[in-house]
């Protein structure tokens, strides 16, 4: 190792960063513009859901129904006179849901026996589906309530079921989406940023110059990770600043615990880009595998939308290679729960395990051949 | 414009991009893979997820409740806890997503016909993940509610609430998620072989060869779009022989609407890709330039999150998004059962689109030149 000749080729990537303009367009014009996109545009929040209600029979059992769906914040009802119509209104997705009372909702209620409120939903997207079944099941445990109070007696059930909800009590689906976008992104730049500078000085033939002077293979590819590396965590710090500031996540744990830990992923990040690069020697073939790779994994398999949990084991043990996985994880925990040691110490273990072996296997595989 | 001349190009695309191994298996291999891994990990259906029970009460009530969760195909009972020492840590360490606790008087109010308390804490870092396991939990109770107030003789409620859902009607999830795959990989194929492909001929300086052939500048386009159209439908075709009898998906409405929607999406994709790799001067900048387009159009495509709950002004942008209109119809096609009549609305703004992309390449293309 030299550090003159280091400092030779770190110079040399920084100048070729400067020239080609899309280096520096990875690094902070896409973190800017995809965490803009992906804070306003990902929400799993259903508001104002469109839903049809009708009651063939309309009295004054039906109204005071209605009235809890019309105060509701997660309903827009529109009022249907008959099924036929709301059918239709469902087949043509101009509503998501029909809640339905028979015409013999109210004599049935007040003869004392069981009445039924029949909810048709369209189960085409079965996750918003989900929600508006529970948001409907709040408006009818709040009518009970109400009514029971207006005959001036105590509702009671059998089991009464009391929640609390951790570190998000809102449940905004922003807070804890936010944190996992940045891994994602970080996922992003990383793979970006390195998966075709190997390959490049393949194609146009100028790994043979570099090989001819006297810079070991070791020296030359420190020389390509440090530039990246300096320029990752300038993207990575712009992305928490957004987070916090633009989007008012709160940043519970602490900010150097989020830096150490951006720093090990951005190594897992550049290394896979590195070693993408160094095997294909190809920018077609390294493009796609990067794509492939990087940001399509990152985004379903790291656990950032779609718990990992709920995934079959086989899944589940791929996911482990997913670096993104612990990142988000550390991500999230630290955001919202604060320094949680034994989460942070886990999987940042992972991540560097990661990390080392793609740089060992990108030293490993890195000869100064010319086949 | 001269056939024979565009067949020539489309001959040397082909091999361009078939003749190296590599680039052959990465065309092939990675949707097929990626259709099978992310059909099975894209699910929002909690299925054993681990929660712990810390159960205050001795008697057979609370066991009847415990024994519902334990039967419950979302959740794994991972432990049982005799005291709350470890409750907090239990959550923040991700050991469990939920900690149930059963009051030491909950058998004694049942049988006194009071209502028995059970507390329930959930870990919100995954707020979606939170809310749906509440559901279930709250699902759970109700019917062991049910159960209980009828064996019991409470008084029942004055109504009960029915769920059906149409065209899906247990809500897999997977039947959302894997149509809406079917158009991500086709997407991603679509601008893989056309986002680099005038780029690579700029770097490589082959550009200019082509530039002196007899060939026009629009049949160099053709020649280019037409191996994207034609790799990127084969492996939807493929894509979507594999989906359906794999995971199950009913495959309900009519081929040709989904053909005739694939077709017009392939037009807006392939239009998308060759702009960009017309724009471009180097593939380091083509890649970045892929990247920009894939990237928001599957965020603001309802992929996975609905549009519905987007932000009004951001709804207006995804009315550009090609893939918007394709999910519609594949998701139409599969589980509703649309045919061509149904999904007109869909099919106008996809040809709009793809006939300006088209027209936006071109123009880039002879820009370009000059």
């Amino acid at each position: 190792m030299n550090l003159q000749r280091i400092r030779g080729l770190i110079r040399k990537e920084a100048l070729q960063v400067l020239r080609d303009p899309s280096a520096i367009a990875i690094a902070f014009v896409m973190p800017l513009f995809l965490l803009l996109l992906f804070g306003y545009g990902v929400s799993l929040d259903a508001r104002h859901v469109p839903i049809a209600l009708v009651a063939s029979r309309p009295t004054a059992e039906t109204s005071a129904l209605w009235a809890g769906f019309n105060r509701s914040a997660y309903f827009d009802p529109v009022v249907y006179t008959n099924i036929v119509s709301a059918r239709k209104a469902l087949m043509k997705r101009q509503v998501d849901g029909i809640v339905w009372l028979r015409g013999d909702f109210s004599r049935t209620v007040l003869s004392q026996r069981p009445a039924t409120i029949a909810v048709i939903v369209n189960g085409v997207d079965a996750n918003s589906a989900h929600i508006i079944e529970g948001y409907v099941q709040g408006v009818w445990a709040t009518w009970l309530q109400q009514e029971a109070a207006r005959h001036g007696q105590a509702l009671t059930v059998p089991v009464d079921i009391q929640s609390r909800v951790w570190f998000n009590p809102g449940l905004r689906s922003h807070d804890y989406l936010v944190p996992g976008l940045v891994a994602i992104i970080m996922t992003l730049i990383g793979a970006l940023l390195t998966a075709l500078v190997v390959a490049r000085e393949w194609e146009r033939g100028t790994m043979e110059a570099l090989m001819a002077s006297p810079a070991q293979m070791g020296e030359i590819l420190l020389g390509k990770l440090i530039p990246y590396f300096l320029l990752g965590m300038g993207s990575m710090a712009l992305s928490v600043a957004m987070a916090v500031w633009l989007f008012a996540v709160p940043l519970v744990g602490s900010l150097w615990v989020v830096f150490v830990c951006a720093a090990l992923f951005l190594l897992t990040a550049l290394g896979a880009g590195l070693l993408i690069s160094t095997i294909a020697k190809n920018q077609f073939v390294a493009a796609m595998v990067a794509i492939v790779v990087s940001y399509l994994p990152a985004f379903i398999l790291s656990g950032f939308l779609f718990d990992i949990h709920s995934m079959p084991l086989p899944i589940q043990i791929l996911t482990r290679i997913v670096a993104a996985r612990y990142f988000v994880a550390i991500l999230q925990t630290v955001f919202l729960a604060g320094n949680v040691w034994p989460v942070i110490l886990e999987n940042s273990a992972a991540l560097m395990v990661i990390a080392a072996f793609f740089l060992i296997l990108v030293a490993r595989i890195s000869r100064k051949r010319l086949d | 414009m001269r056939w024979y001349r565009v067949r020539a190009l489309v001959v040397k695309e082909f091999l361009a991009l078939l003749r190296d191994k590599a680039s052959r298996m990465v065309l092939i291999g990675p949707p097929i893979l990626q259709l099978l891994v992310f059909g099975y990990a894209a699910t929002f259906n909690l299925v054993h997820v681990p929660i712990v029970i810390y159960n205050q009460d001795s008697g057979g009530a609370s066991r009847a409740l415990i024994a519902r969760f334990q039967g419950a195909r979302s959740f794994r009972v991972v432990r049982f806890l005799t005291t709350d020492r470890r409750l907090a840590s239990i959550l923040s360490d991700k050991e469990a997503l939920a900690v149930i606790r059963i009051d030491s008087r909950f058998s004694q109010d049942l049988a006194l016909h009071r209502s028995a308390h059970v507390a329930v804490w959930i870990d919100g870092r995954n707020s979606n993940t939170a809310l749906l396991a509440l559901n279930d939990i709250n699902a759970i109770t109700q019917s062991f509610n049910a159960h209980w107030a009828a064996s019991h003789g409470w008084p029942h409620p004055k109504a009960l609430v029915t769920m059906r859902a149409w065209f899906n009607p247990n809500l897999h999830s997977r039947w959302f998620i894997v149509p809406g795959i079917v158009g991500l990989l086709t997407l991603v194929v679509a601008m893989l072989v056309t986002g680099l492909s005038v780029a690579r001929e700029r770097e490589a300086g082959t550009f200019d060869q082509l530039l002196v052939t007899p060939l026009e500048p629009f049949e160099i386009l053709l020649g280019k779009a037409l191996p994207g159209f034609l790799i990127a439908g084969l492996e939807a075709t493929a894509i979507i022989l594999v989906a359906v009898p794999w995971f199950g998906v009913p495959l309900v409405g009519s081929l040709l609407a989904l053909y005739l929607g694939l077709f017009l999406f392939l037009l807006a994709a392939i239009g998308v890709g060759l702009a960009i790799s017309s724009a471009c001067a180097t593939q380091q900048q083509g890649l970045l330039g892929v990247f920009l387009f894939l990237v928001p159009s599957i965020i603001l495509s309802g992929f996975a999150t609905p549009i519905a709950n987007m932000p009004k002004a951001v709804q207006y942008l995804t009315y550009l998004n090609p893939l918007r209109f394709f999910l519609v119809i594949l998701r139409g096609v599969f589980l509703e059962g649309d045919g061509v009549s149904v999904l007109w609305n869909q099919y106008i703004p996809l040809a709009l689109i793809g006939v300006a992309c088209m027209a936006m390449a071109t123009w880039l293309f002879r820009h370009r030149l000059s």
